[in-house]
């Protein structure tokens, strides 16, 4: 066989080679993306780590490429907690609220609607995707405006009253819908709800039916079901999906500088440190923040058994 | 079997699936404490059957009756019945333990007054050592127990087995139905056993039911359904037959009503061998022989047209008893013509 292998064209020798070789196939199938991932992925994430550790000459305004905790006191003013917290509790607000509208979503999809229907659904949660971002943030801005499409509505329906009482809630209210957190919470709420929808639907899809039923056979009621089988078992999904919306929502500058009022969340202090001020470890102290705490978020997840069922 | 009391009655139940009459209009009783078998093709409707039962699904037209109450419109989770499922769904992200004590769970038993019976169960099904297992470090075998405890541990009214033994292979299936028998005598509850292998229902049931195109063409004890099929389609499906028809079932019986043979009642003998009375005979040439170890099959072209099969037991060393192209003759006594009903 070998010696048939050997008397064929080069390419023939070749496949018969790899074959025999597995590990050599493997190598070799593998080193472009282990070189990419190597060097630009975690490369890049290394050197913002290490341009942490610098810090700014305070007279030259020079980076001093010395090793230094400077940066890091400086990221833990008063000033910048508050940045944190109004994006931490930002990105909190817009997981939960995307897990809630789409699990009946997704469980809607998975369990009840018809192949056509699927399809349908599929297509609308991915057709925003295909669309510019930057488009349809500003479409946004005109739904919510003062002279825009929501008011309009309100106005139409006799419900003034009800989006001024919203608005006029202190801290999350402001002069309109776009100049709100409001605001920014439902366009944030809009842009990443997909990615919450299809991991819990391919979560879901892993749950044969006759776990539903086998759990309505041994007595239980349909919210016991759920509590005891299907949420355990669709949880890793919940969880994957809010690593999404959690940790997209934690680095955008683009929505919040928008839609909302003007003060800053992590990804504009970014971006303003490190064009503007031109504090590029203060600017890479800031980028830390959001690794740390997405790895806290998914220690705590792994404490209460949210990856159990993978 | 004495059947004072009924487990199971299913009074003109229909169940349509759009155009599809999964279930047309079926009427039987399954008596208490039974071994009942709903025996059939796939689509035949026996498993809708199982599931109307279960409660999964609701009849279209007619009642259900367990244990005597009516329960039309009742829940699964209402019923006194539990489902050892094709699949087992076995709960993944619970251990083997916490799987069999979940309906024990549900109805709030005590956890120690749970473990206790968990373990019993266990015990039962012969598992108790991979209680801390999760269900995915088992074998087909062990989950199928599990499945089995976990129903059992609940002391339904009445158990459903859909097809529990179909992923198992040949050897573990033929051990498992022996226990699930025994088992079933232990416990004394009704068994509704949903099956397509003609032979599992044969060798456990107490009663079975023949199912094909959503209606029963047959209920009976295993040797009633075997030795007398009621239509063609029972004597095709349970077991194999010889069904003779027409112009075939004319020449052979003198009489056009179709019947079946079974092709080891028949006997094989040289051509000129003479015929008892009061036997059928037949002439023929023998086209094929398949060797099938325990048997060894025939397939004898008559003369005249048609063709019967004729299994013989290979009780008299390894040699064939004709070869194929030798001329042979077939009688068998009348008697064991079994006339048919219906057309298949």
């Amino acid at each position: 066989m070998s010696a048939a292998a050997a008397r064929g064209p080069l390419v023939h020798r070749i496949s018969s080679a790899l074959y025999l070789h597995p590990r050599l196939f493997l190598l070799l199938l593998l080193a472009p993306p282990l070189i990419w991932l190597g060097i630009i992925y975690l490369g890049s994430l290394f050197a913002l780590l290490l341009q942490s550790f610098f810090y700014i000459d305070d007279f030259s305004g020079n980076i001093i490429r010395e090793f230094s905790m400077a940066t890091y006191g400086q990221l833990l003013t008063i000033a910048n907690a508050d940045v944190f917290i109004r994006t931490a509790t930002m990105a909190a607000a817009v997981t939960i609220a995307a897990a809630l509208i789409a699990f009946p979503i997704a469980y809607y999809m998975v369990r009840h609607a018809s192949m056509r229907m699927k399809a349908l659904l599929y297509l609308a949660v991915m057709l925003p995707l295909w669309s510019s971002y930057l488009v349809r943030v500003y479409a946004w801005k005109l739904i919510l405006a003062k002279e825009g499409i929501v008011p309009w509505f309100a106005q139409q329906l006799h419900l003034t009253w009800l989006l001024d009482a919203a608005l006029s809630i202190p801290v999350i209210g402001g002069p309109s819908l776009s100049t709100s957190y409001i605001g920014s919470f439902l366009v944030f709420l809009y842009i990443w709800l997909p990615f919450m929808i299809l991991p819990i639907v391919a979560a879901l899809e892993r749950v044969p039916a006759s776990l539903t039923e086998a759990s309505a056979d041994l007595g239980a009621t349909p919210r016991e079901t759920f509590r005891k089988v299907i949420l355990p078992l669709a949880f890793p999904g919940v969880v994957a999906g809010s690593i999404f919306t959690f940790s997209l929502t934690l680095g955008d500058y683009i929505i919040p500088g928008i839609i909302g009022n003007s003060r800053p969340f992590i990804g504009q202090a970014v971006y303003q440190l490190q064009g503007t001020a031109g504090n590029i470890p203060l600017a890479a102290a800031f980028t830390v923040v959001p690794v740390v705490i997405m790895a806290i978020y998914l220690l705590v997840a792994r404490r209460y058994g949210a990856f159990d069922a993978l | 079997m004495q059947q004072k009391k009924t487990a199971v009655c299913f009074d003109g139940v229909a169940r349509h699936f759009g155009e599809v009459h999964a279930v047309d209009n079926v009427s039987f009783e399954i008596g208490d404490g039974e071994f009942f078998s709903m025996l059939g093709p796939s689509g035949s409707g026996k498993t809708t059957c199982l599931r109307l039962i279960a409660g999964f699904e609701q009849p279209d037209a007619g009642h259900i009756a367990v244990h005597g109450v009516n329960v039309d419109g009742v829940p699964p989770y209402e019923r006194d019945v539990n489902t050892v499922f094709q699949d087992y769904a076995l709960f993944p992200h619970m251990t083997v333990s916490e799987n069999v004590e979940y309906g024990l769970m549900i109805r709030k038993v005590a956890p120690g007054e749970r473990r206790r019976q968990s373990r019993e169960m266990l015990a039962l099904v012969k598992l108790e050592a991979l209680g801390d297992r999760k269900p995915n470090q088992l074998s087909g075998g062990q989950r199928q127990r599990v499945a089995l405890a976990r129903a059992l541990i609940n002391r339904p009214g009445v158990l459903l087995l859909d097809e529990p033994l179909g992923a198992l292979d040949l050897k573990l299936r033929e051990q498992m139905q022996e226990e699930l028998k025994s088992l079933q005598r232990q416990v004394g509850i009704t068994f509704v056993y949903v099956t397509h292998d003609q032979n599992e229902a044969l060798a456990m049931s107490d009663r079975l039911a023949v199912f094909n195109h959503g209606r029963i063409e047959q209920i009976g004890a295993p040797a009633d359904i075997y030795e007398h099929p009621a239509t063609a389609f029972v004597a095709g499906f349970v077991g194999v037959s010889n069904i003779c028809e027409g112009g075939l079932a004319q020449r052979l019986s003198g009489n056009p009503q179709p019947f079946a043979i079974r092709p080891e009642k028949i006997t094989m003998t040289a051509a000129n061998e003479p015929v008892p009375d009061g036997w059928f005979s037949v002439a023929g040439r023998v086209r094929a022989v398949t060797y099938h170890g325990a048997t060894t099959r025939y397939a004898v072209a008559l003369d005249g047209g048609g063709e019967l099969a004729v299994m013989r037991q290979n009780n008299s060393g390894g040699r064939p008893a004709a070869a194929a192209g030798e001329t042979v003759r077939l009688t068998w006594p009348r008697n064991l013509n079994q006339l048919l009903g219906g057309p298949a």
